[in-house]
């Protein structure tokens, strides 16, 4: 195993991470505001890919202009999903939303597929196949294209938080009660929080559609991310981006270490391992604030 | 109907507290199992080997599960992974040769060994994680089982269960699979349903209602959590091994794959959390309403030539898995069981509604 491969892998992998990081951005955004953990993010990532390839080749528009439609349509949806579902389970136990999110999520991954039809769909957003040479690695140009994007829409879902609205965000993860005696509306905090979570997964959703093809495995994308949103701490930001490229190199090194010793599958269970190795040493993640439960 | 309460006065504690005061409750469970007992006479090998074992089984393993989310108010994502360790143990200790009792038991010791680990990993944090850690379960069990050939034997490859005896009568033909299942249900169903009144289930109560508070009240959190854990996986392990041996007969890594998991907590929410009647509900309700729902379908598209395409039918079972976790979530979170306990709560009484307590 020499330098140069390790290098390469690494790279590519950082790339990678940063795009399934993407994913982990919205769960961290939900997790901020309402405290629940939403599994269903990998299947409103595969929603948007699924919407943005039927605008794309169903109404025959350009692609820019079907990239923006499914962000849009992808807002609403996530505007809905808290507005029809989730509000409604306010006051109870929150393993009950989360069990909601974990059905709407198999819904989905049978809906979406059963509807535009299982066959792999071709999603072209226009990045060229080609590798980038940068020195003696080689990049992959469409992950390069992808991490890049997706570090810049966490950077900027980041300042987002440093906004006013951003510190509404934050005093109503803080305490409800008391963001809501203040005067900040605490649902439509939460909603908006639903929204751009399900904006940043459809970001995710095309570029990795773009990657591979749209089908139901992209809701598989939801391990990875809650990899790294737990690794990152679930409540942190700048915890995504650092965690997303830890998990990214991991699982890349592994694949290119392991791979040949098991005989192939190793990507799939990194992200697993990862989980289960944050619960043991460190359950708080990197960046996660340690929660003092009231009584 | 009648008033049933009618004329029952319980003199002493224990005939307050046995499992059914209501004679009509005992007559209708007596029946019920007489049904199930003799049933093998009454329907078609079709309907005992397609719907009536898989029945059993399945509900025996979400009453397992719903000890742990019902009884413990534990999620857990990763029963399946619980059921193919029970499974592969008890199929590699039946094809050493020790008798199948023997091997069901350790199947059941081996599956309560790992889960208590993945448990034990998430324990230390709240209910969140503990999903999480099932999860990543389901994922690594899954992945050692089929890249291990010791365990496997490959990939692709699966493992045929031998000819084995259960308590001396030969495990051949329907019928005789049919009532070792029956006699494993029957066994999981008395354990839980006594559970509840012994220290261990109200121990369990507390802690599922607050945790803290139990702790103060000198009930260790941790350790009867953990017990939870060990005893669902136990059960889990078990039904792991009768599936293997009277259902599937022959075992491979994707049959316990994480949608085998999602089936069974779709079972447990539907039917309702910590209802042992709602098991039953749940498993018959998933596993039926998709092929009801199916046919029903089949027969419309068929009937006004809609064009609905084979994609949409092949994936009408997880859209109807979600559905209905969604709805009952959001209308009935304490699920069939809470149904059927209303509409016998109405009868119960009928026509003297005035009664009700």
């Amino acid at each position: 195993m020499d330098f140069f491969l390790l290098g390469e892998l690494a790279i590519n992998g950082a790339l990678v991470g940063l795009m399934y990081a993407l994913v982990a951005a919205g769960i961290t955004l939900i997790y901020k505001t309402s405290g629940l953990a939403n599994l269903a993010q990998g299947a409103i990532a595969m929603m948007g890919a699924y919407l943005t390839w039927a605008v794309a080749s169903g109404l025959g528009a350009p692609m820019a202009l079907a990239v923006v439609l499914a962000l849009v349509m992808m807002f609403v949806v996530g505007l809905l999903i808290e507005r029809l579902a989730l509000r409604r389970m306010a006051g109870q136990p929150v393993i009950m939303a989360i069990m909601l999110t974990l059905g709407l999520e198999i819904m989905l991954r049978g809906l979406l597929p059963g509807v535009f039809g299982s066959a792999v769909k071709r999603l072209d957003v226009g990045i060229p196949q080609a590798p980038v040479f940068a020195g003696e690695f080689l990049i992959n140009r469409a992950t390069l294209y992808g991490g890049v994007i997706s570090a810049v829409v966490i950077i900027i879902s980041m300042l987002i938080f440093n906004s006013r609205f951003g510190v509404f965000m934050r005093a109503v993860s803080d305490d409800q009660t008391a963001s809501w005696s203040v005067g900040i509306r605490v649902e439509r905090a939460i909603a908006v929080a639903w929204g751009l979570a399900a904006v940043t997964a459809t970001v995710a959703g095309i570029l990795w559609g773009s990657n591979q093809g749209v089908d139901w495995s992209l809701s598989l994308l939801l391990i990875k991310a809650l990899a790294i949103a737990i690794l990152g701490g679930l409540d942190s930001i700048p915890g995504v981006l650092v965690a997303g490229l830890i998990v990214g190199v991991a699982e890349s090194l592994a694949t290119g270490i392991f791979d040949p010793i098991v005989g192939g599958g190793t990507r799939d269970v990194v992200a697993s391992v990862i989980i289960l190795l944050t619960l043991l040493i460190k359950p708080h993640g990197l960046f996660g604030r340690e929660h003092i439960e009231r009584v | 109907m009648f008033y049933r309460r009618a004329g029952i006065r319980h003199t002493t504690y224990r005939s307050e507290r046995q499992l059914w005061p209501l004679p009509f409750d005992r007559t209708l469970v007596a029946l019920i199992f007489a049904l199930l007992v003799v049933a093998p006479l009454l329907v078609g090998d079709l309907y005992l080997a397609g719907y009536l074992l898989p029945w059993v089984i399945w509900s025996t393993a979400a009453l397992g599960l719903n000890f742990l989310m019902g009884g413990a108010g534990q999620i857990h994502l990763g029963y399946g992974a619980v059921m193919a360790i029970g499974a592969y143990t008890s199929v590699h200790l039946v094809r050493a040769g020790t008798p199948l009792e023997i091997a069901m038991i350790g199947g059941g010791l081996a599956s309560a060994a790992i889960g208590i680990v993945f448990g034990a990993a998430a324990l230390r944090v709240k209910g969140l994680y503990l999903a999480m850690a099932t999860l990543a379960m389901q994922y690594i069990v899954d992945f050692v089982i089929s890249h291990v050939p010791a365990i496997s034997g490959g990939t692709q490859a699966t493992i045929q269960v031998p000819p084995v005896r259960f308590l001396g009568v030969p495990v051949v033909g329907n019928a005789a699979t049919y009532y070792m299942a029956l006699a494993v249900g029957t066994i999981v169903t008395l354990f839980m349903l006594n559970i509840k009144r012994t220290s261990l289930g109200r121990a369990l109560a507390a802690v599922r209602e607050k945790d803290y508070a139990a702790e103060v009240i000198g009930v260790g959190t941790l350790r009867y959590k953990l017990l939870a854990f060990w005893i669902s996986s136990f059960i889990g392990g078990v039904v792991g091994a009768v599936l293997a041996v009277c259902y599937l007969r022959s075992v491979s890594p994707d049959q316990f794959h994480i949608e085998l998991s999602i089936q069974l907590v779709a079972m447990v929410i539907v039917g309702g959390l910590g209802s042992i009647l709602g098991s039953f509900f749940g498993a018959a309700l998933i596993l039926f309403a998709p092929i009801v729902f199916n046919n029903i379908i089949g027969g419309l598209s068929d009937a006004l030539a809609l064009p609905i395409s084979t994609d949409l039918r092949a994936h009408v079972p997880l859209v109807l898995y979600g559905a209905l976790i969604i709805g009952f979530l959001l209308w009935e979170p304490l699920g069939l069981a809470k149904i059927y306990a209303n509409v016998r709560d109405y009868f119960l009484v009928w026509p003297f509604r005035h009664a009700r307590r």
